[in-house]
């Protein structure tokens, strides 16, 4: 049993094997875009065995989340996979709420739908972005992260956070949206067409682009369902798993949209599939954002488990009570003494939470079921028999966000 | 197959086993043996086409009021065909907390074993490569363990740096 990770590296030495060298690559470097690191045993060019390291921003989150109470965890798990934070606040409260038997309001569930949906919007352009430049497309990057940055700004809107909103809350959301929010998403859906095009147009007829990535890094349906991958990576190999139509959260039952499959699994499918992902979303969005209940975000107060807004706290005798019972630190929620595994579809995979309850408003344990780890696990299996010059084109694929993958 | 075909099913074939069956919302919950794991869950993936393991990872039950058990791990299974889902947990006791890899059925397992080890200290019996996977191969502590602090126990302070002359 191989104890660190020299123990792990092949052994280049003897003389059969002299004509191989081992290359270090990371954890700074362009194409990491954040911490990996990669020990490559290459014979010239060609990768003939890969080990990554990580674990260089390992921060302790889920540590954080036992002693951290449901509302406060949100700002945590916000900083996991964070070119979607708002989809994993989605999927944390997701997994709280069905502990604690919740049903949202349908205004709640309309406005965490939109966000979900813009946020997988915004993790694609960032990988299809970051893809492209890692392979010199350097334009289409540019395009990409233009429209992301509209993005941005609808979250700033909503929540007055540009990049880390920590929008959701307990049985509903922080504040309730209004008409400029609105009229944002409106404008952002005009402008995503026109940025689209411009998108495909730079990258799925660029030559260099095209010849970069389609066979490279393939990865077949046996091998995918085997290694757990989710999300994009799997669809992209005719895994026909999508948790927004196998067990329907949220408000997806009422709108119409497809599940994006390819059946070649190589970096360009991967790459395809994102972009057709990205015009469901849109097409969700529009179907969503006309049709948005009135009413309230948040759920009768009288569950106990909604912090009470501020009218009524300084007006009432029960607000007050109530704000005061989830504030305390012995007293806050009342959980069940179980345990739950919930997931939603993050725009990275199936990202879940595997929630230990014991009776308090803290969870017992917080486990995160991160797409990213499982997905950089598949990566020493995808690179073997490439060339060093494959490998950005096959972390671009898969979307490792650096700080989800370490927690 | 639903939840009660894999209930009969599975106390049919292992009626020697004290098997806990459970439901909570919409999670399908069996416990099970440890020394039974790699049998039963090798019986799943076979007969009902689990073929997906879905989330592996163990949790430190030392402050929990009532527990008997120091570690429970559980395998989120997922029937990729119609989308059915099986949570397995077993339980583990010090010292010397291990339970067999599912390496071998499947490779999905390889980080998610890596990690829980690294968290926790279990040890998975036929791992190909178990080792640390996110804290340094320095190591010592196993830091989700309910007995470690949350601020650490001083790795940080003393963590051994090299400068430019030494290395």
């Amino acid at each position: 049993m191989p104890l660190n990770l020299a123990d792990a590296i092949p052994d280049t030495s003897s003389p059969e094997r002299e004509f191989l060298w081992t290359l270090n690559f990371g954890p700074q470097h362009p194409a990491t875009h954040t911490t990996l690191r990669l020990i490559l045993t290459l014979d010239g060019e060609v990768v003939v065995h890969a080990i990554p390291d990580i674990g260089f921003l390992h921060s302790g989150f889920e540590k954080l989340g036992e002693h951290l109470d449901f509302n406060q965890y949100v700002t945590i798990v916000d900083r996991m996979n964070y070119i979607s934070p708002v989809s994993n606040e989605i999927s944390w409260h997701h997994a709280v709420e069905k502990l604690l038997d919740i049903d949202l309001t349908p205004r709640c569930k309309y406005i965490r739908t939109i966000f979900a949906e813009l946020m997988r919007i915004h993790d694609h352009l960032v990988c299809c972005g970051a893809a492209a430049l890692d392979l010199g497309a350097f334009t289409a990057f540019l395009y990409a992260f233009n429209l992301r940055e509209k993005i941005n700004d609808i979250s700033e809107v909503a929540s007055g956070q540009r990049f880390h909103p920590s929008y959701t809350r307990v049985g509903g959301l922080l504040c309730d949206v209004n008409d400029v929010w609105i009229t944002k998403v409106r404008a952002f859906i005009k402008l995503f067409y026109a940025a689209y095009a411009d998108l495909t147009k730079l990258l799925q007829r660029n030559r260099i682009f095209v010849d970069r990535t389609r066979g490279v890094g393939v990865l077949t349906k046996e091998e995918a369902i085997n290694r757990s991958a989710t999300g994009p990576v799997a669809r992209a190999s005719g895994v026909t798993r999508d948790l927004r139509k196998d067990q329907p959260y949220l408000a997806y039952n009422d709108f119409d949209f497809k599940v994006v499959c390819s059946t070649e699994g190589d970096c360009y499918a991967r790459f395809l599939v994102r972009m057709e992902e990205m015009v469901q979303s849109i097409k969700i969005i529009t179907q969503a954002i006309e049709n948005i209940p009135s009413g309230p975000i948040n759920i009768d107060v009288n569950s106990k488990v909604v912090v009470p807004n501020q009218m009524s706290v300084y007006r009432s005798i029960e607000g007050l009570i109530q704000h005061f019972e989830l504030h305390m630190t012995n007293r806050q929620w009342e959980t069940p003494k179980e345990e739950i595994y919930a997931a939603t579809e993050s725009p990275n995979g199936e990202l879940g939470f595997y929630i230990v309850a014991d009776g308090s408003g803290v969870a017992y344990r917080a486990r995160t079921r991160p797409p990213s780890l499982l997905h950089f696990s598949l990566f020493p299996h995808l690179i073997v028999g490439h060339q060093i010059s494959d490998i950005p084109a096959v972390l671009g694929s898969i979307n490792i966000i650096a700080a989800e993958l370490d927690r | 197959m639903s939840f009660v075909d894999i209930k009969e099913k599975l106390t049919a074939k292992f009626e020697n086993l004290n098997l806990v069956f459970s439901s909570f919302r919409d999670n399908d919950r069996v416990v099970v043996p440890s020394s039974e794991l790699f049998e039963i869950l090798s019986y799943l993936k076979t007969t009902f086409c689990f073929d997906m393991l879905i989330d592996l990872s163990a949790a430190d039950y030392l402050h929990l009021q009532g527990a008997t058990h120091r570690y429970g791990v559980w395998y989120a299974l997922l029937n990729v065909e119609n989308g059915e889902r099986l949570i397995v947990k077993t339980h583990l006791d010090d010292p010397d907390p291990r339970v067999s890899s599912m390496y071998d059925l499947w490779k999905g397992a390889d980080w998610m074993e890596r990690e829980v080890y690294d968290m926790y200290g279990i040890e998975f019996d036929g791992h190909p490569d178990l080792r640390r996977i996110l804290l340094p191969d320095e190591f010592v502590a196993f830091p989700l363990r309910k007995d470690y602090p949350l601020r650490g126990m001083g790795e940080r302070h003393n963590f051994q740096s090299v400068i430019r002359s030494e290395s």
